[in-house]
């Protein structure tokens, strides 16, 4: 599919989300309780079949986090970008897209070990880089670390 | 911590952080009973250096250089990457002499990094003499770039706008030279190593991976590939004039570690193949387009794809319009590549480990960043 | 031919001399020690050398140089570890079986060094001509697993028990085929004493004139013997990309190199069995019914024969190492019981019915 067509497939399945575009990407705004079965129907549906996840990251805006998943189809070669925005950033959980795809276990690691964002339904959460004692979330942007001597 | 059940005549071991099939500092803990390996779980972060927060920090030109320090090998491919997403935020284009330079330098990057790997391999099998004969042609290459870049391994040739400086002026001879040398001794690889009985024994129809698996598992380049999954960014989304270069896609459908190796092997003689269409054909003209002092992106995102020696490398970077990048996100191959370990190792034994890792081909600190 | 009888004359010059001055039981225990502090010597000296030639053959096969710092071409490199070696400290884990520890090392060394009791070096130059020589070297060969199993169970390391595990399957499976590949020899020489090995060699060595059974019976002989070394393509005990060091990875200083040379010992021991066995030992090249070819080689020594031929088969085992790639502990086993064990068995009685109707030349 041609970013056009996508654009207009994505209009008539998710009726009422909101989509932009940047430079690279068509971008498509979800809830977050509706990722998982957006997530699903993108997948699964013969028209679209993103089978590929080839990133999922966050992004800290310090009044809100934003979830970005990037995926591609390895049958039509189409990219779409999907954004997630989480507004409780003490304590922000969404599902996980791990059941989707395998790759979203390490991503979703690493999410929730240096942003600190939870994802109900991963098989086993935890901290990857940091040891399970730190204190703190590292890719926060208002991260203090004591121990940090300023030159 | 998570604990897990150890029955009667499990056996858990360490793997790491330093062993010497790991290639760095990467901890794996296997289940083993008896040689057979019943489960992994890898621990990562002993080289994490939060890359993606120093750049935060760091100006548009100022932070490529510490991605050179992510996938050692592939330096040039993650610089040129970064270069090619800042100019994307720019509108800009490198000058045509540039970009064949970048091509011609990520090519060399690529034979360089798979001889390593081919070496190391090697050795990880037990074969210690394959790791010297891939260096002799490995140092040509790093004596090419260190007369043109002045480094040899973090090389932070490739910037915005082009490159740093102009090709010295052996470039060209000392670059044919190799090519001739490289395509003589290619059969010595084939002698050593690929026709070797106990090698196919213990690649063959090991470690396998399907393609399905490798899409799911988001496994890029030689991994994905040697699956049969067409994944190579060049061909998909061609940067800096690949797609006015001939080469071909090496595709294997066994995905097993033969099929990795073969595959590497064959992408030498495709790299080799677009050096030599490159090298007579260096446009003149100037080698960088002048940017202003301090660049600022205008707000907004911009996502880049480059295929490195492993993969796909993927740079995201999210402006506010400030002079640094609000966010920097790498989406490294190895950290993919390295999901595909877990399937692979169950039930295999620990010498499977050993070649597996090796046809994965990891780099620790790109998984760490 | 004149150097052999000379040493031969010099030792009996020291046996008499040692017998005039003291009392023969005295005169017994002196020989001895004579002969003890020989062998170590010889063991010690042979293999500085042979670690020596194998970097340098290692070099070269690897397009460099090998050790080239210590004395004239690092003439002196091997003597240089030694010394290190010597000079470090001994480290025992906290949390190992410390006796077990400390004395395994010195199993491996002594039975290496026992195996090498009725190697005939030249003509008369052999410390004890048993008559069951072969059988010797095969039994007491094999106690050397007993020590590293001690080594891999008391260093308190999974990697060294793993090591030691692969150690000992490895070497019980190959012993199997490296006796029935001397056992083929033995049958066309009727004896198992090495000296009556070497004499039945006067006209021809066992290569030449035992036709296929022996051929297939020599090559089986160097695949077990590297196995049972546990050199490469074989060195899964101490696959050092697998399990570091396998059953040596907490020992160091003299301790570690008490293994590293009783693995050299080993190997010079099963290559001088080979050597004897197969090549002739001492006796010249010789063809039954070429007089003149004959007695031009008797003018080359015996020791010069022997060593030669012994260092052929060590070059050989050399080259293996730097060349392949190591095999996978199911491949190793499968090796062993599927494809040699059967080999071996076939070609014992194929042997038996060559030496039975007596076809050999």
């Amino acid at each position: 599919m041609t970013k056009e067509e996508l654009k207009s497939y994505l209009e008539k399945t998710f009726p009422g989300m909101t989509q932009e575009e940047n430079i690279d990407f068509p971008v498509l705004w979800v809830e977050k309780d509706q990722i998982f079965e957006v997530a699903k129907k993108l997948k699964e549906d013969e028209a679209t079949k993103f089978d590929f996840l080839f990133d999922e990251t966050a992004i800290d805006w310090q009044t809100h986090f934003e979830m970005v998943y990037h995926m591609t189809s390895t049958t039509y070669r189409h990219d779409l970008e999907i954004k997630v925005k989480l507004e409780d950033r003490d304590d922000a959980e969404l599902p996980s897209v791990e059941p989707l795809w395998k790759a979203a276990e390490m991503y979703e690691n690493e999410i929730y070990d240096l942003f600190g964002i939870r994802f109900s339904g991963h098989p086993h959460l935890r901290r990857i880089f940091m040891t399970n004692e730190w204190k703190g979330y590292p890719l926060r942007k208002d991260y203090q670390d004591d121990d940090v001597i300023s030159l | 911590m998570e604990t897990k059940d150890i029955k009667h005549d499990e056996f858990v071991i360490n793997v790491g952080p330093q062993h010497p099939s790991t290639h760095g500092v990467l901890r794996l803990e296997l289940w083993l009973d008896g040689e057979d390996i019943i489960d992994s779980k890898p621990h990562l972060g002993y080289i994490h250096r939060g890359i993606e927060k120093m750049s935060e920090a760091l100006g548009y030109k100022q932070f490529i250089y510490l991605t050179s320090r992510m996938d050692y090998l592939s330096a040039h491919i993650s610089n040129q990457a970064c270069s090619l997403a800042i100019e994307k935020g720019l509108q800009i284009e490198a000058p045509a002499r540039a970009q064949v330079i970048r091509v011609l330098m990520a090519e060399l990057t690529r034979l360089a990094s798979h001889q390593l790997w081919w070496g190391a391999l090697g050795l990880d099998l037990g074969a210690v003499s394959p790791f010297f004969y891939a260096f002799r042609e490995r140092e040509m290459i790093l004596e090419i770039f260190e007369e043109t870049c002045g480094s040899r391994l973090t090389m932070n040739y490739i910037t915005p706008g082009g490159v740093v400086n102009d090709l010295h002026p052996d470039f060209v001879k000392k670059v044919k030279k190799l090519i001739e040398q490289l395509k003589g001794n290619l059969h010595e690889y084939y002698q050593l190593l690929t026709g070797n009985v106990i090698l196919q024994a213990r690649t063959r129809g090991v470690g396998k991976l399907t393609a399905e698996d490798a899409v799911s598992l988001g496994c890029t380049g030689p991994v994905a590939r040697a699956s049969g999954v067409k994944c190579d960014v060049r061909k998909l989304h061609p940067y800096d004039g690949y797609d006015k270069v001939e080469f071909e896609e090496v595709l294997n459908d066994k995905g097993d570690n033969f099929a990795r190796y073969w595959l590497r092997i064959e992408e030498m003689k495709q790299s080799i193949y677009i050096i030599e269409q490159l090298i007579d054909n260096i446009p003149e003209g100037s080698y960088r387009e002048k940017l202003k002092g301090v660049v600022k992106l205008p707000a907004g995102e911009y996502y880049q794809r480059v295929e490195t020696a492993r993969g796909e490398l993927g740079v995201y970077i999210v402006s506010d319009g400030k002079k640094e990048p609000y966010r920097v996100r790498f989406r490294t191959p190895n950290f993919s590549n390295l999901n595909a370990l877990r399937p692979m190792l169950k039930g295999a034994k620990i010498g499977d480990m050993v070649s597996m890792m090796a046809t994965l081909d990891l780099i620790i600190p790109d998984i760490d960043r | 031919m004149q150097l052999s009888i000379s040493l031969l004359e010099i030792t009996r010059a020291i046996d008499s001399w040692l017998n005039s001055a003291f009392h023969p039981h005295v005169a017994y225990g002196i020989e001895l020690v004579l002969a003890g502090v020989a062998v170590i010597l010889l063991v010690v000296a042979m293999a500085i050398l042979m670690v020596y030639a194998e970097r340098k053959l290692a070099g070269f096969m690897q397009m460099r140089l090998g050790p080239m710092r210590v004395g004239k071409w690092g003439s002196m490199q091997a003597v240089a570890d030694v010394m290190k070696l010597l000079l470090k400290e001994c480290l025992v884990p906290t949390n190992s079986d410390k006796l077990m520890f400390r004395v395994a090392p010195f199993v491996v060394t002594i039975v290496s060094f026992m195996t090498l009791v009725p190697i005939a070096f030249a003509k008369g130059i052999q410390l004890w001509d048993i008559n069951i020589g072969v059988f010797y070297i095969t039994a007491v060969s094999s106690l050397s697993v007993i020590g590293i199993l001690m080594a891999g169970w008391s260093s308190n390391n999974k990697y060294s028990l793993l090591g030691a595990m692969r150690s000992g399957a490895q070497i019980v499976s190959y012993e199997l085929s490296g006796g029935l590949a001397l056992i083929v020899v033995v049958m066309m020489s009727g004896t198992l004493s090495i000296s009556g090995i070497v004499q039945a060699q006067a006209d021809g060595w066992w290569v030449i004139k035992g036709h296929i059974p022996v051929i297939i019976a020599f090559v089986t002989f160097i695949i077990t013997s590297t196995a049972e070394l546990n050199r490469a393509p074989f060195d899964l005990a101490e696959a050092e990309s697998e399990l570091t060091a396998g059953y040596h990875t907490e020992y160091s200083g003299m301790q570690f190199a008490m293994f590293f040379l009783s693995e050299y010992t080993n190997m010079f021991v099963l290559s001088m069995v080979a050597a004897t066995v197969f090549l002739g030992g001492w006796m010249p090249f010789h063809l039954a019914g070429l007089d003149g070819l004959n007695h031009f080689m008797d003018y080359i020594p015996g020791i010069v024969w022997f060593f030669g031929k012994t260092f052929f088969i060590l070059f050989l085992i050399v080259w293996f190492r730097w060349t392949f790639p190591r095999l996978r502990i199911d491949q190793l086993l499968k090796l062993e019981w599927k494809y040699l064990l059967p080999v071996s068995i076939i070609n014992v009685l194929f042997a038996a019915f060559i030496a039975l109707m007596g076809w050999y030349l």
